[in-house]
């Protein structure tokens, strides 16, 4: 049997022929049930991209606004409370976050204006219909979890981005006009001080595909990450392996975008 | 080519008079930043707690309150537990501050594997350049494209799978944090030494017919310090997270020797009992990492005024 499975190789050449297999679109099959890799994590996807779409969008729009808000008077009360938040949220480990966020939501649940309730923590959906309300309030605890660490990072980053930009003589032409701040900000500093931002959330993926392991275990949601966890408990080398590589890609992909990106968004960035 | 040979004599002492002044400056600055003043104390009193661990008057992290214990955690202030205990009736607070001894330990040792890989392999790249540089980088991004926590995870995955999970010892932990996280500190190292090389006096280190070595760890190395102190403070905060990510996963440090991501891997069945379990161990965590943050923002601004 272990003739047939090839594992009577040494490791090098089983390491070349799973790469021969690899480059074949081929990822193996998982040992501990047998299902095709590249189907078992396929499958997976779309309820990883969803959590981690929600998470994007939430901390592309919270961390970004936060980051202004602070630059837009720096050292005020509003910079202060978001800086400390920021690193609050920079300091967090995720999975105690996310207990705590059990503890105080779906555990202990919330009363409020006579009503009792509380956030289910775990799982996609209650049921197997589609209800969209029940799938949003699936989500709610997930996203949240997975958001803070990159809204902390990626609101400090905007923040000094937008500080460095506020320095810059068309800024000062601009007040120089009368604009009043705000709109010197939003509309002249905003599309300058995002360029940076760009390359940050690029680079910030691997932390959040990390992330995703950990919110999709503690909340059992059916994606990648937990498919990856579980594989770990069972010692499924082909699938973690597949996994790695996907991810990996993934990582490699999002950097020549960010790349691309930079060079789009600013015209003075020249590749050779 | 044209460097002018100053006798070392000469240059000793204003360099020396430079240092202090600098030095100066840098405690100044520091001392400005309150809640890095504030973080580094915190920091060192809980070192110093876990170091003299044994000379507190604490039960002894592994034993089994069985008078009391009731099959489930004991609250705190209960039988003289604090604390309380978990839900193996073990003193909570006992093993706390036994985690603490094991979590910092971690992190400082691996923080130093990592220091020491980085630098090696970012002086090289940075000093020689060319094919050198060309290798040691590629291999540096490929570690850096694949996400670090399921790196780790499968890493520690085959350690136990090839033996048990009880080699997954302090010593493996720390080889495989230490061992997977150098790139950063590298691509920081190496950005040092291109422009630092470049530098006049590096010429004449190397002009007087010193050893390459000789060069980059003498002359070279102390003029990247700085930004070397500030990540390395940054990365105890990033390892520490780490650990005990890998150890609440079950991937870590193994149970009975407790450790703060350990101590929270069974609080999530108990939590609508038993919150404490799952609260202090976590809070001991954010605790030390937001001040080892701070700190690590304060040295920033102190050592390298124009870094930000």
């Amino acid at each position: 049997m272990k003739h047939n499975f090839g594992l009577d190789q040494p490791l090098p050449i089983r390491y070349l022929r799973w790469l021969g297999m690899v480059l074949q679109g081929q990822l193996g099959y998982s040992t501990s049930n047998s299902e095709d890799v590249t189907t078992a994590i396929f499958e997976r996807m779309p309820a990883t991209l969803l959590l981690m779409g929600c998470s994007f969008a939430l901390s592309l729009a919270v961390g970004v606004s936060f980051g202004i808000l602070a630059a837009i008077k720096p050292y005020s009360l509003v910079d202060y409370a978001i800086t400390t938040f920021a690193f609050f949220g920079q300091s967090m480990p995720v999975f105690w976050f996310a207990l705590m966020l059990q503890l105080a939501f779906a555990v202990t649940g919330i009363t409020a204006f006579g009503y009792h309730f509380a956030l289910p923590s775990a799982g996609i959906s209650s049921s197997d219909d589609f209800d969209l309300g029940d799938h949003a309030l699936h989500l709610i605890l997930p996203v949240a979890v997975l958001s803070l660490l990159s809204i902390a990072t990626w609101s400090r980053f905007t923040r000094s981005s937008m500080l460095e930009v506020v320095k810059t003589d068309y800024m000062r032409t601009a007040a120089a006009k009368g604009l009043d701040r705000m709109r010197i900000i939003l509309r002249h500093g905003l599309k300058n001080a995002l360029i940076p931002v760009v390359t940050i959330i690029a680079l910030s993926l691997p932390s959040l595909v990390a992330g995703a392991v950990v919110t999709e275990t503690i909340f059992a949601w059916p994606g990648m990450g937990r498919l990856f966890f579980n594989a770990l408990g069972q010692f499924d080398f082909p699938l973690l392996m597949g996994y790695l590589m996907m991810v990996s890609a993934l990582v490699v992909f999002f950097n020549i975008f960010a790349d691309v990106a930079y060079a789009w968004l600013d015209p003075r960035v020249k590749y050779n | 080519m044209a460097t002018t040979l100053v006798p070392g004599a000469i240059v000793a002492p204003v360099a020396e008079e430079e240092f202090h002044i600098e030095r100066h400056g840098v405690w100044k600055r520091f001392r400005r930043h309150r809640l890095a003043l504030l973080g580094g104390l915190v920091i060192v009193a809980i070192a110093l707690v876990a170091v003299f661990a044994k000379l507190l008057p604490l039960q002894d992290p592994n034993f089994i309150d069985q008078v009391n214990w009731t099959g489930y955690p004991l609250a705190p202030g209960v039988a003289g537990h604090l604390l309380g205990t978990d839900e193996n009736g073990r003193d909570l607070l006992a093993r706390l501050i036994y985690g603490a001894q094991i979590s910092l330990t971690v992190a400082v040792a691996a923080v130093f594997m990592e220091l020491a890989i980085g630098t090696v392999v970012g002086a090289i790249s940075g000093y020689y350049g060319g094919w050198i540089d060309y290798t040691l980088m590629r291999i540096t991004d490929v570690f850096l494209s694949i996400p670090l926590l399921p790196l780790l995870l499968v890493l520690t995955a085959i350690v136990a799978a090839s033996s048990n999970k009880a080699a997954l010892s302090f010593g493996v932990i720390v080889v495989i944090i230490g061992g997977t996280s150098w790139p950063v500190v590298a691509r920081l190292v190496r950005a040092s030494f291109l422009s630092l090389r470049e530098k006049e006096f590096c010429e004449a280190a190397r002009a007087l017919g010193n050893r390459d070595g000789r060069i980059i760890f003498r002359h070279l190395l102390p003029n990247a310090i700085a930004p070397l102190i500030v990540q390395g403070t940054l990365e105890i905060a990033n390892v520490i997270i780490l650990e005990s990510t890998l150890s609440f996963l079950g991937f870590g440090i193994q149970p009975p020797t407790a450790s703060w991501g350990n101590m929270l891997a069974n609080a999530e069945s108990n939590m609508a009992i038993a919150p404490w379990v799952a609260i202090f161990p976590g809070l001991c965590i954010l605790v030390t990492v937001l001040a080892i943050n701070y700190l690590g923002d304060g040295l920033r601004d102190a050592l390298d005024p124009n870094m930000r």
